[in-house]
């Protein structure tokens, strides 16, 4: 099919107009673009639009960030959403999953340089968003594993849940997230009561959110990167020598968040990556 | 720890491990009712029901599971078209602020 278009040179391709508009949405200084049915630019009609659009992100932060939201207070929280939100649009026309830079963002946010414990509170609450979104997997039954021979249990692999998530944090972030998501009110917590890493997932129905010990984030984080048994029993034991192996291979089972085994070949070197161990 | 003996280490724990949890899950017996892995399929096992007016905000179940845009949607506590799965015969029982739970979708 071929026909001579109109206007050809006058009229500004598709592609340019839907770009200016998009660029026009999240930035109140541009001009409108679009025009009333008598072919005008109409101000008034584009700010709704970009109103609708900006009001639609920052719910769906405050959807995905209640305890953040508590803990800045709404007033603060939705003008910080409006910012990141002009910053970062949706990749995705889902909005399911929106929000993922938001914690590095809080982070970077100069009026929260005196809250650094904020960004580590957002961090789980989106573990929590992802792990309530992950696709769901049948549990490993422990006793496909009792007929591994000794000697070659070190080589296991475990795949683990796709809902398991880890978030690492120097400050008590699951004590924050915990109390700022309860109706109560909050009670005094001391940024200085200890460290605490989060195992995030959802191997049911409902997503939990725990506190592990010194040594657990860094054996699930070998596994998860398909590092053997022995490979996360060393690093763990290595970053805390308190690491109670025997424990955390039957919490992780019960739990329900190993969903496959299988065994390395031996001298399989796996490529060298950034470890979160130390 | 040499390899060897680092391997017999790693061996213990998961035999102890394993030994810990028992031999066979107790919930392969039906001895012990586990969460819903699926809406759906959690109803055809004929152990659950759904409840409408409990739910609190944001964590109704959805017949088509959690993953899809119904679950968690909820916008208000004991919405009474909101539902979440409880096991079979207790939904009634439930009090809430607003009210009973209820086996079909009230107003409220």
């Amino acid at each position: 099919m071929h026909s001579t278009p109109l206007k050809e040179h006058s009229m500004p391709q598709l592609g340019e107009i839907q770009r200016a508009f998009a660029r026009a949405l999240l930035d109140p200084q541009e001009a409108p673009v679009g025009d009333d049915p008598a072919g005008r630019p109409d101000r008034l009609r584009f700010a709704v639009y970009r109103n609708n659009v900006a009001v639609s992100l920052i719910e769906a932060l405050e959807a995905g960030y209640p305890a953040v939201r508590r803990l800045v207070g709404e007033v603060f929280f939705r003008a910080c959403a409006g910012r990141y939100a002009a910053q970062e649009p949706p990749r995705s026309p889902v909005m399911l999953l929106y929000g993922d830079r938001f914690a590095d963002f809080l982070a970077r946010f100069a009026p929260l340089a005196d809250y650094p414990y904020l960004a580590d509170v957002a961090r789980i609450e989106r573990a929590w968003l992802e792990a309530y979104h992950a696709a769901e997997a049948e549990p490993l039954a422990p006793t496909a594993l009792a007929h591994v021979a000794a000697h070659r249990v070190g080589d296991l692999c475990f795949t683990l849940h796709p809902s398991v998530r880890i978030v690492r944090s120097t400050y008590p972030a699951v004590t924050l997230w915990r109390v700022n998501m309860s109706k109560d009110a909050p009670p005094a917590i001391h940024l200085d009561s200890g460290a605490q890493d989060a195992l995030v997932a959802r191997p049911g129905a409902e997503v939990q959110v725990r506190a592990v010990p010194p040594g657990a984030a860094c054996f699930l984080d070998v596994l998860f990167h398909g590092g053997t048994l022995a490979e996360a029993a060393a690093e763990a034991t290595s970053a805390s020598a308190s690491f109670d192996l025997t424990a955390h291979i039957a919490a992780l089972l019960e739990s329900g968040l190993v969903t496959a085994a299988r065994l390395r070949r031996r001298r399989t070197q796996l490529p060298k990556r950034q470890s979160i161990c130390r | 720890m040499s390899n060897r003996s680092a391997s017999l280490f790693v061996a213990g724990a998961l035999a102890a491990a394993l030994a810990s949890l028992g031999p066979v899950p107790a919930s392969a017996h039906g001895m012990k009712i586990t969460p819903p892995q699926k809406t759906m399929e959690a109803l055809h096992t004929g152990l659950w029901e759904k409840c409408y007016g409990v739910a609190l905000t944001g964590q109704n179940d959805c017949y088509a599971g959690p993953g899809t845009t119904c679950a968690g949607t909820s916008t208000r506590n004991y919405a009474g078209n909101a539902f979440k799965l409880v096991p079979k015969g207790t939904c009634t029982a439930i009090h809430t602020p607003d009210g009973s739970g209820s086996l079909t979708a009230i107003a409220r």
